[in-house]
Parts: structure tokens; C-alpha cells; sequence
């Protein structure tokens, strides 16, 4: 108990972060209209490709000899580059169907 | 220095992320709001780069050079029905890198040079290690489930896994008892005081297995919301390894999608009139979940002329959804003038103008033109569509296909995909036609079961003509 208590005192910092994150993400979104659910879906789903910056992290302390270790982190990198790239991407290719057309 | 600026950076990313999802929201903005968030990756991605001490720079460039060439060459050769199955296909990515970085943590602790948290698990068990260590097993299976079952929800909406709901005996016993395997020995691998790397592996694969058999009974048409779901979970576990690494942008941006990725579920589950629990408990029971496979109640309710014009009168909000029907009627003076009436009494009235709206795109707009109707009353289909649930009552003239919900809730249906005028989002829908026959595409259109339509029978021209009787009578 006083384990965790300690802990979170540790963490607090962190701890705010995520309990406000929390409402942020709640709160930017709350009023989309139906036609955008899918671009926002998309868009969001790119954004939780921000894991490319743990791969990157992760690449970054393996020992270059270690090359299991390399080569996990070096196909973390890439797919997360996937995700990020691709989601973005695709999500502009979405919207761009929502231009307004001028006549 | 180098550390601050990252921090800095970091900071900027988190703010571009946060506005460029409220952008987002917004038709007028949303495409800006996409660049601003990719922005804030971009930054994000650039900072991290200037780490001090990080190795294996060059090999880091490499793999990002790859992947946003497959990602961008993926994204721009995806024919645009296709989207949502390559979303689900990035959104697996996304939840694999997260559950690779979680093993290559993993392996490097056991198997490096620097057996950093694992040691201090083994030795020294505290608070601490534990967090970091709840953190990496979240990181490991949430990604897990999300890649496996992002990629089932993609096959499932291309076609090389089927889209019905795939059920077996002892289904929700499997399932669940999954889930139950994979908490004890989450709990197991902090007891055993060695922390046993096996249990690692082990939960890794059943977390991969849990991800199919997840999505396996849920059918093609909830895709939408399986996808946004796992979305969320991929938000999750960006936002452990965020607390891994404790890098802030991670846990921040995680986090964002994570809420807002379930908020968005439910919204969507809203927006298809049913409710989460529905689309993800129907994986459990045998009632089918699927839009294919569900029954259709074609009980057909008609409305007098009388009722209709009471309903039109005292509306506040009315939205005419001419299609081809109208045009074949000649019908367009006649819904100007119904339209003028309507005015007159205070109503709001507006036209719905899908794209293909008659045969070819801008027809409709020509047509009402000429009887003119004014031009900023014709609302183009993504201008109109968000209106709908704020609209007291749905004219549709003529129109079919490009108000069928199958185009959005049926993979089965010939034009699922396609874009339509959510006239089913109104409060009433009122459609006035011939008689029963199908559309253009030939199919059968669940609107007119709908149980706020009622149907209006008779010729375009004809009925309008009556309409506008009716209502200056009231």
C-alpha cells in the first residue's frame, strides 16, 4: 500500500498528464458530426502511430550486436512508419472529397 | 540543451496534435486539422532523433524511409471504397510496432547487456518495477489483440475472411476464458520471483489468438465500429509504452486516441442506432450482428395528404431529397412552389443534393435552377448530411439508391460503400413515389421500412401538387 502510494507521488506529474489527456481526447471530438466519424477515425488511428517514437527509443538502447533485439526494433520502426505515413495520407485523401467545390 | 529543446518539441507536438484532432471535427477544417497533426508527428519524430546517446541511428532512418514508402504508396493506390479496410490494415501496424517494441524490451532484458528493470525485478522488487512492468504487459497484449484483429477486420471487409459471423460451440466460454488465461498469468509472471521470460511469450500469442477470435464472430457490416474500437486500443497501448520510455508525447497522444477513439465508437454505434454492448456482446449471442444478416421488418406505413401537410407545416426544419423520379415528373416547379408555401409559414426548407442526384453528376442542380430555386438552398451531400439528425422532416422525391443505409450499413449490398444522403437521420422521412419498385442499382431499400417513413404514393408532379393544396388549407 505504501508501495503504491509512494508511486503515484512519484508519478504525479505523469499521472496528471493522462487523467487530463482523458478529457482533452473526450472533449475535442465530442461534437463531430456523422459524416466525419470515418476521417476522424482515420486520422486518429495515424495518430496512434506516435508508437514510431517508442520504436525509435527502443532502437536506440539495443546494442548494435544484439541483432534479435535489432531486428524486432527495426520492424516496430517500419510498421509504425506505416501507420503514421499511411494514416495520414489516407486521411487527406478522404478529406479532400470534402473541398468545397467552386463553381 | 539537447533535452530541453526535445521537451519543447515534444510540447509543440502535443498542442499541434490537440488542435489538429479539434480541426478535425469540423468539415470546414478537417483536412488542415489532419496536416496539423502530421505535423506534430513529424516534429515529434525529428526531436527523438536528437536523444543524446541514441544508437542505431542510420538503421531507424532506414526502416522510416521504408515504411513511408509502403505507407504512402498504400495510401494512394487504395481505390476510395476500399478505405475503411485499409485503415484497419494501418491501425494493425500501429498495434504490432507496439507489441514488437514491448519484445524487443523484453529480449533485450534478458539477453543484453544491460538487464536494467528486469534485474532490479529480480532483485530488488518495487513499486516501481511493477508499474514499469504492468505498462510493458498492457503495451504487449493490448498491441496484440489490436494487430491481429485489425487485420481479421480488414479481411473481413475485402473479402478473404468472411463477413458473417463466424460462430462455434463454447464460443463465449473460449472467449472469455482467454481473457481469464491471460490476466492470471500477467499476475503469475510477477509472482514466480524470477519474473519468467516464457510467460512473456506465451501471453504474446494468446493475445495474437485472442485478436481473431474477437473480431471472428462479429459481422462485416460493424467493421466501422470494430475498427474504431481497436483504434482506441492501439491509442492505449502507445500511451503504456509512453509510460515505459516515460516520454510524455507518447502517453499524451495515446492517450488523446484512446478516449477519443472510444468516444468515437460509441458515437458511431450511435449513429447506426445501436449500442456498443449490441455490436460487441452480439460477437456472444447467437442473434447475428451482422446488417446481412438481420430481418428486416417490411411492414410499409402510408401517410394521407392531410398528415403529410400537418407534419410539413409545423415543422422547423424540412429537407427535400430530389432524385431522378423528380426530373422524369417534371416535377421541379411544383417543390418550388410547395417550397415557397413552406417559407412562408416559417419552415426552413433546404435541398439535399447528392453527387449522382438524378443520372449524372450536377444534374439536380441544373434541374432546380431552372425552376428557380435558389442556389444556396441546394446543400451538397457533406454540407446536408450532418443536418439530418437536427431535421424535423426528409422529403425524398424520386430518389432511391442515393438514400438507401445499405450503401452504408450492408457489405453485402452492391452499393455498399457508396456515399448516401443520411435521410434516415431525420425525425420523419416522407417519401413520395410511385410504387415499391427498386432503384436504379436494382435492391431493396430498408428506408422505406424505417419506421419514422412514411410513404407517399403517386406520381412526383402530381402528389406535390396535392401536397401544396393540403397545406394551404391547413
Amino acid at each position: 500500500m505504501e508501495n503504491i502510494l509512494q508511486l503515484i507521488s512519484d508519478n504525479l506529474q505523469m499521472i496528471y498528464v493522462l487523467v487530463l489527456a482523458v478529457f482533452v481526447g473526450i472533449e475535442v471530438i465530442s461534437k463531430v458530426p456523422q459524416v466525419l466519424h470515418t476521417p476522424l477515425m482515420s486520422g486518429s488511428n495515424a495518430l496512434s502511430g506516435v508508437v514510431i517514437i517508442g520504436s525509435i527509443l527502443v532502437m536506440g538502447k539495443t546494442a548494435p550486436d544484439n541483432y534479435l533485439a535489432l531486428a524486432l526494433g527495426f520492424l516496430a520502426v517500419v510498421l509504425a512508419t506505416l501507420n503514421v505515413v499511411g494514416g495520414f495520407a489516407v486521411t487527406d485523401r478522404m478529406l479532400d472529397m470534402f473541398r468545397k467545390k467552386k463553381k | 540543451m539537447a533535452t530541453q529543446l526535445i521537451d519543447i518539441a515534444y510540447l509543440v507536438a502535443v498542442v499541434l496534435f490537440v488542435q489538429g484532432m479539434k480541426y478535425m471535427s469540423h468539415p470546414d477544417t478537417a483536412r488542415k486539422g489532419n496536416l496539423w497533426a502530421a505535423g506534430g508527428m513529424g516534429l515529434a519524430v525529428v526531436a527523438t532523433f536528437f536523444a543524446p546517446g541514441l544508437q542505431n541511428i542510420l538503421l531507424s532512418v532506414i526502416a522510416i524511409v521504408i515504411g513511408s514508402v509502403g505507407g504512402w504508396l498504400m495510401s494512394n493506390r487504395i481505390k476510395m471504397t476500399d478505405m475503411p479496410q485499409m485503415v484497419s490494415f494501418f491501425n494493425g501496424m500501429g498495434g504490432a510496432a507496439a507489441a514488437l517494441i514491448a519484445v524487443a524490451e523484453v529480449y533485450a532484458m534478458y539477453h543484453g547487456n544491460d538487464l536494467g528493470a528486469a534485474a532490479e525485478l529480480l532483485l530488488n522488487p518495487s513499486a516501481t518495477t511493477y508499474f514499469y512492468f504492468t505498462a510493458l504487459l498492457i503495451s504487449l497484449v493490448v498491441g496484440g489483440i489490436s494487430f491481429t484483429g485489425s487485420i481479421i477486420a480488414m479481411g473481413k471487409l475485402q473479402g478473404f475472411v468472411s463477413g458473417k459471423s463466424v460462430r462455434w460451440p463454447m464460443q463465449k466460454l473460449t472467449n472469455n476464458g482467454l481473457l481469464v488465461l491471460m490476466a492470471v498469468l500477467m499476475v503469475l509472471y510477477f509472482v514466480l520471483s524470477n519474473g519468467n521470460e516464457a510467460i512473456i511469450y506465451i501471453l504474446l500469442v494468446l493475445s495474437l489468438l485472442f485478436g481473431v477470435l474477437f473480431v471472428m464472430p462479429i459481422g462485416g457490416a460493424d467493421m466501422p465500429v470494430v475498427i474504431s474500437l481497436l483504434n482506441s486500443f492501439t491509442g492505449i497501448t502507445a500511451a503504456t509504452t509512453g509510460l515505459l520510455f516515460d516520454n510524455k508525447v507518447m502517453l499524451m497522444g495515446g492517450v488523446l486516441v484512446g478516449a477519443s477513439g472510444f468516444l468515437l465508437t460509441v458515437l458511431m454505434c450511435k449513429a447506426m442506432n445501436r449500442s456498443l454492448t449490441a455490436v460487441l456482446l452480439g460477437a456472444f449471442n447467437s442473434g447475428g450482428g451482422a446488417a446481412s444478416d438481420r430481418e428486416i421488418d417490411t411492414t410499409v406505413r402510408e401517410i394521407s395528404l392531410s398528415d403529410a401537410s400537418i407534419l410539413l407545416a409545423y415543422a422547423k426544419k424540412v429537407v427535400v431529397i430530389p432524385g431522378y423520379g423528380l426530373a422524369v415528373a417534371q416535377a421541379q416547379h411544383v417543390v418550388h412552389e410547395l417550397e415557397k408555401l413552406l417559407e412562408s409559414k416559417g419552415v426552413e426548407v433546404k435541398y439535399g443534393i447528392h453527387p449522382v442526384a438524378g443520372r449524372m453528376p450536377g444534374h439536380m442542380n441544373v434541374l432546380l435552377a431552372e425552376s428557380d430555386v435558389s442556389y444556396d438552398k441546394l446543400i451538397e451531400m457533406e454540407a446536408i448530411n450532418p443536418e439530418f439528425p437536427q431535421t424535423d422532416v426528409v422529403v425524398v422525391i424520386g430518389a432511391n439508391d442515393v438514400v438507401n443505409p445499405a450503401a452504408e450499413l450492408d457489405p453485402a449490398s452492391p452499393i455498399y460503400g457508396m456515399p448516401i444522403l443520411q435521410a434516415d437521420r431525420a425525425q420523419n422521412i416522407i417519401v413520395i413515389k410511385r410504387s415499391m419498385n427498386a432503384g436504379y442499382a436494382g435492391i431493396e431499400n430498408e428506408l422505406f421500412y424505417n419506421p419514422k417513413t412514411r410513404m407517399l404514393f403517386g406520381d412526383a408532379k402530381k402528389a406535390l401538387g396535392q401536397l401544396v393544396e393540403a397545406v394551404k388549407a391547413l
